[in-house]
């Protein structure tokens, strides 16, 4: 038998200006079950939850129904003293008798009576509420970061000077990513090379932190707190052990034409190659595609000069799992490249810029190594097709971004600003030279890039053109650039020595497959989404996996290395406990009623829902039946609603409570 | 029906809504003092998806005179997919109850977020006029009561029965 007590909350006069609450206790008094009624001015205050900490151990009451505000408001706040009077948090329920009447009534009489229906409705609900224990899991300490860009770096280092370790997993043979890259970052124009490769460093020597190099996750499975990541080394053909990094096979190797990708394939390297002389870890990796011995089975030129012995042409890809607790997703991005038309993609070329067909036309990417004292032309601004020095140099912004027609609608954010410093750059290396800009809108928004994109117009001489450009041919070797000033409304047309793409950023190839595998929700576009785009920017909707850097949206580096820490900062949230404490507000299965359809896996968003074998003593199978990982469910009841045999119940809100509710009406 | 009858019949609107959307927009009418009928009656669900229709019948049959199902807007479930599994079962759900003859004006779907307070209300006044001049419900409830009544143990054979066993 239930001994429930309500609590009617005026709220000071919020509640009982328009509800006459003495009346609503008096009226739920007479319900069966109730045993104790009482109003009270502020429920919520000190001496509120006292009255019903006291009620409770006074009246021996075993249920509570709180009339008050919103349990968005304050659930936890009287769930948290009923605990602590000895009752489990889930026997008490909260009457919503303010927002939802009070406020929104006038008439008392019609407000009263409404009220007094909610608490009847939340008396019998409370009824059919049952002892729910706060479920625990265990917590691994140990976390994953995918990615080794900024991102994935910082987030990597955070969480490990904390104490806790980190396995860093990076595709290609070196870790650094896009911002290794670059030449110069805005806005202060400091070498990117110099902030970077001593982060690099740190990550390689940090004795928590386990570097995966050329390396791609192959499988996730499990859920918050207990991942199980199983990774797939490819094969380097380089023992790591044993290698050096002394790079005589480098020097000795006979394949040196191949285009670098590092360099955005101006460059060249070797078919045993690091991918940039700063690379961490520096230890070689054979393109097998390209290398004479792989193809002929002839050469071993390496593994003859390779003092140490480490080059193994037999090496084959391995598979290593990892247990994790949590896992920080720092893939980063890629540029559009606007030659191509991605296969059954919305996304449409652009065609007209000739890019990948006239050698001048570049994207901002391929400048960056241009202008780079470690590119492969050492810093100097030529240009690829006779290695001329550019006079006149015309950059287009905006290439497949904010152009809703050619499939992307998004704005890639860093381009008004790259571009600006692009011009700077230009302009400090080839003192006679002119840099013109055909832009849209010029987006500044930051700290001291307003006043950088001004300096690179005022002191630095770009020309800014607002405007798009339509077409781009060659005429001889110069490349004519025909566009609009739409501020002078005329039409421009520019011989160009080298053109500029702004090309859009996105997100890595494969990027959903990933997703997949980690069970985390991405958009049109691929990018990662993130739980809320406000108040959580930096969790996953599934638990335990956080977003660092561009992988989520386009963003610069500052941006990139704040949420980075931030995501680094949940995990060691996660990480500060030993057992994760969740709301029990989770699906159970009856076994007895299940019949093994399975209609519930498939509506599951989360894939809490997994088979469960049922055998008898002797080990012969006697069903399969759903089972619901507290650890992974989310608590939405999509399940409950779609099973057809009525097997899977939401504790919480079960049938069972609502039916009563309806009833009670 | 006399005119004067039809002017004191209150319905009562039965709203099953979701918690982080429509709830926390119903909230939000409540902290903007906005005004509506005080005719509904609010009952959260996690999510749209958790929403069963055996609870819609149940509420024809307690006496609710319209129905109200609310959750966020599609793209925005915080459970990532609930409100579209909601909206596929209702459109099946909506075809039954056609068939067996209930009004479909009686039912409502709609879409309210947790900023669309305003428009919790207009869903809300919206549906309490329109179920107001339609008049009660009275089919299911009706089917209710003989159910009950025929359950009744104090029939002669029934009494029989119990007393074999």
């Amino acid at each position: 038998m239930s001994r429930i007590g309500v609590f009617i909350c005026h709220c000071g006069e919020n509640i009982s200006r328009t509800v006459d609450v003495e009346r609503v206790a008096a009226e739920v008094g007479k319900m069966p079950g109730v045993s104790f009624s009482t109003d009270y001015k502020y429920m919520c205050s000190d001496p509120g939850q006292n009255l019903l900490k006291n009620a409770i151990q006074e009246q021996k009451l075993t249920h509570i129904v709180v009339a008050a505000c919103s349990p968005r408001m304050h659930e936890k706040t009287f769930r948290k003293a009923v605990e602590a009077a000895g009752l489990n948090p889930y026997l008490c329920e909260m009457a919503n008798i303010r927002e939802h009447c009070s406020w929104v009534h006038e008439n008392k009489e019609e407000a009263t009576v409404k009220a007094t229906e909610i608490v009847g409705m939340m008396v019998e609900r409370v009824k059919k509420n049952r002892v729910l224990p706060t479920i625990t899991v265990p917590v691994t300490k140990r976390s994953l970061v995918i990615g080794g860009g900024i991102a994935g770096i910082q987030a990597a280092l955070d969480i490990a000077d904390c104490g806790h370790e980190v396995v860093l997993v990076e595709r290609e043979p070196s870790i650094g990513g896009h911002m290794a890259q670059l030449s110069e970052t805005f806005p202060t124009l400091d070498c990117s090379q110099c902030i970077m490769t001593p982060k690099m460093v740190d990550v390689a020597n940090h004795p928590k932190i386990k570097l995966y190099t050329y390396s791609e996750i192959e499988l996730v499975e499990g859920y918050i707190g207990n991942f199980q990541v199983t990774i797939k080394k490819k094969a380097r053909s380089v023992d790591e052990d044993r290698c050096t990094g002394c790079g005589v096979c480098m020097t000795k190797c006979p394949q040196k034409k191949i285009p670098n990708k590092f360099d955005q394939n101006i460059g060249m390297r070797t078919a045993i190659y690091v991918p940039f002389p700063q690379a961490v870890p520096n230890t070689p990796v054979i393109d097998r595609d390209n290398c004479t011995w792989y193809k002929t089975g002839k050469c071993g030129v390496c593994q003859k000069v390779c003092g140490p012995g480490a080059v193994d042409f037999e090496q084959q890809d391995q598979l290593v799992v990892e247990p994790v607790g949590a896992i920080v997703v720092a893939t980063g991005f890629d540029l559009y490249t606007i030659d191509e038309k991605p296969k059954g993609s919305p996304i449409k070329g652009y065609g007209e810029f000739g890019h990948g067909k006239i050698p001048d036309v570049i994207d901002g990417m391929t400048f960056e190594r241009l202008a780079s004292a470690s590119g492969p032309t050492g810093g100097k601004i030529l240009r690829p097709s006779d290695g001329k020095e550019p006079k006149q140099i015309v950059f287009i912004q905006c290439i497949g971004s904010r152009a809703r027609e050619k499939g992307i609608s998004y704005c890639s954010k860093v381009c008004c600003m790259y571009t600006a410093k692009h011009t700077m750059l230009y302009h400090h290396k080839v003192h006679d030279g002119q840099a013109y800009v055909f832009f849209m809108d010029a987006r500044t928004p930051g700290k001291s890039y307003d006043e950088f994109w001004r300096r690179s117009i005022e002191e630095e001489e770009a020309v800014y053109i607002r405007g798009m450009v339509s077409r781009l041919y060659q005429k001889g070797d110069k490349i004519v650039v025909m566009g609009s000033d739409i501020a002078v409304g005329v039409q421009v047309e520019i011989e160009a020595d080298m053109v500029v793409l702004a090309t859009a950023i996105q997100p890595q190839k494969g990027a959903e497959l990933l997703a997949q595998k980690l069970g985390i929700s991405y958009d049109k576009y691929n990018f990662y989404s993130e739980a809320h785009a406000k108040l959580r920017p930096v969790e996953c909707a599934t638990a335990g996996i956080y977003l660092a850097g561009a992988c989520q949206g386009p963003k610069d580096i500052p941006e990139t290395v704040s949420q980075a820490s931030a995501a680094a900062a949940k995990v060691m949230t996660l990480f500060s406990k030993d057992q994760l404490e969740r709301e029990p507000i989770v699906a159970r299965v009856k076994e007895s009623g299940c019949v093994g359809c399975f209609a519930c896996k498939k509506v599951c968003a989360y894939g809490a829902v997994e088979e469960k074998e049922i055998r008898d003593r002797q080990g012969n199978l006697i069903k399969t039946v759903a089972f619901v990982n507290p650890g992974v469910c989310a608590g939405c009841g999509t399940c409950q609603a779609t099973c057809p045999s009525k097997s899977v119940e939401l504790d919480g809100y079960t049938d069972e409570q609502v039916i009563a509710m309806i009833e009670a009406l | 029906m006399q005119p004067t009858k039809q002017n004191t019949f209150e319905p009562k609107i039965i709203a099953f809504v979701c918690t982080w959307c429509t709830y926390a927009g119903a909230d939000l009418a409540g902290t903007s003092r906005m005004q509506y009928p005080s005719n509904v009656r609010v009952l959260k669900f996690p999510c749209t998806g958790r929403i069963d229709p055996v609870f819609i019948l149940k509420a024809f049959q307690q006496g609710a005179d319209g129905v109200l199902v609310s959750g966020c807007h599609p793209g925005d479930c915080h459970y990532i997919a609930g409100n579209f599994h909601a909206r596929r079962r209702f459109a099946v759900f909506r075809k039954l109850l056609e068939f067996v003859g209930v009004d479909l004006n009686r039912l409502q779907f709609s879409w309210v977020s947790a900023a669309e307070g305003g428009k919790w209300v207009e869903v809300v006044t919206d549906l309490t006029e329109k179920v107001r001049s339609m008049g009660p419900m009275t089919e299911f409830k009706e089917l209710a009561m003989e159910e009950q009544w025929s359950g009744a143990i104090n029939t002669p054979e029934l009494q029989e029965a119990y007393n074999s066993i």
